[in-house]
């Protein structure tokens, strides 16, 4: 499973904005309704939860210490 | 790419002419350029001579600046109904900041000496102008003071470290939310975080954030910037 930007759709008001700046197509929109599509070509650019003014998309980082 | 199709109704939403009547919102139409541009095309270059005001009707840009070294500091993320350039616009200097557009962009251009004479023969655009401009200066202030006076870094080192051991387990932090406890802008938790990462002190594993100089991390805490 590879990880994938979380949307929330209680936030999204579907203006599409997120599915325009995402360079690998990982964002589709449905009538109205946003899905993400699982793909390893997402580099956690950030950008389409830059371009979210409601909030509903989080690119959230797990933070580690690197034991080598 | 330039064509001549303007929605008169979306400019009826731009701030500048909110309150115009159908007729003068028509003249407008007849000034404005539509322009159309793709993810990564450059609008405008950093301290060019400025031609335009620009509207954005649909997509998404960023409005950054550029250091001698450069390290890129976004200003601000464009969205449809918010204008750009209308500085030197004003006072006839070139461009303050690059503009970079996201993805496919349509945009409004208007250019100068048309700007300028609606702005002398049209009160009501005229005062809208001030409220514009008056919103643009008080974002801008307050992203001066996160850049300027606040040590950024050493609290970003400090939710980092807090994090990594586990302060909330299973946790994840967006930038935003590093922003939120760091009391400061977004803008500047992405470009200390880059800072960090230049500093060989953190590196980016995708959606982790791997500390490598724990030690030097520690001491930006400690002592910060």
């Amino acid at each position: 499973m590879v990880e994938m930007p979380v949307i929330d759709p209680e936030k999204c008001n579907a203006c599409g904005l997120c599915v325009d700046v995402c360079p690998c197509g990982a964002l589709v929109m449905t009538n109205g309704l946003l899905t993400v599509i699982e793909t390893e070509l997402c580099g956690w650019c950030l950008q389409c939860e830059v371009v979210c003014l409601s909030g509903a998309l989080s690119c959230a980082f797990e933070i580690i210490v690197d034991e080598e | 790419m330039l064509t001549m199709a303007v929605d008169g109704k979306f400019l009826q939403s731009i701030p500048y002419f909110a309150g115009l009547s159908a007729a003068e919102l028509d003249s407008i139409s007849r000034l404005v350029m539509e322009k159309k541009a793709e993810r990564r095309d450059i609008i405008l270059h950093e301290g060019e001579p400025a031609e335009a005001i620009y509207f954005v009707v649909s997509g998404a840009l960023k409005l950054f600046k550029t250091s001698a070294e450069g390290k890129e500091q976004i200003l601000s993320i464009l969205r449809p109904g918010d204008s750009f350039n209308d500085v030197p616009v004003f006072d006839d200097g070139s461009n303050p900041a690059s503009a970079e557009a996201m993805g496919p962009v349509v945009l409004y251009e208007l250019g100068k000496s048309d700007f300028k004479a609606l702005l002398r023969n049209n009160s009501v655009v005229a005062a809208n102008t001030i409220t514009v401009l008056a919103e643009q200066v008080r974002r801008m202030v307050s992203l001066i003071e996160d850049l300027s006076f606040r040590h950024v870094i050493g609290r970003v080192a400090r939710i980092l470290l807090e994090y990594a051991d586990g302060a909330a387990p299973g946790a994840r932090l967006t930038q935003q939310d590093m922003a939120a406890m760091a009391g400061t802008a977004r803008e500047v938790v992405g470009r200390s975080l880059k800072s960090l990462e230049q500093e060989g002190v953190i590196k980016f594993d995708r959606h982790r954030i791997v500390i490598v100089d724990r030690e030097a991390l520690t001491d930006m805490v400690e002592s910060p910037l």
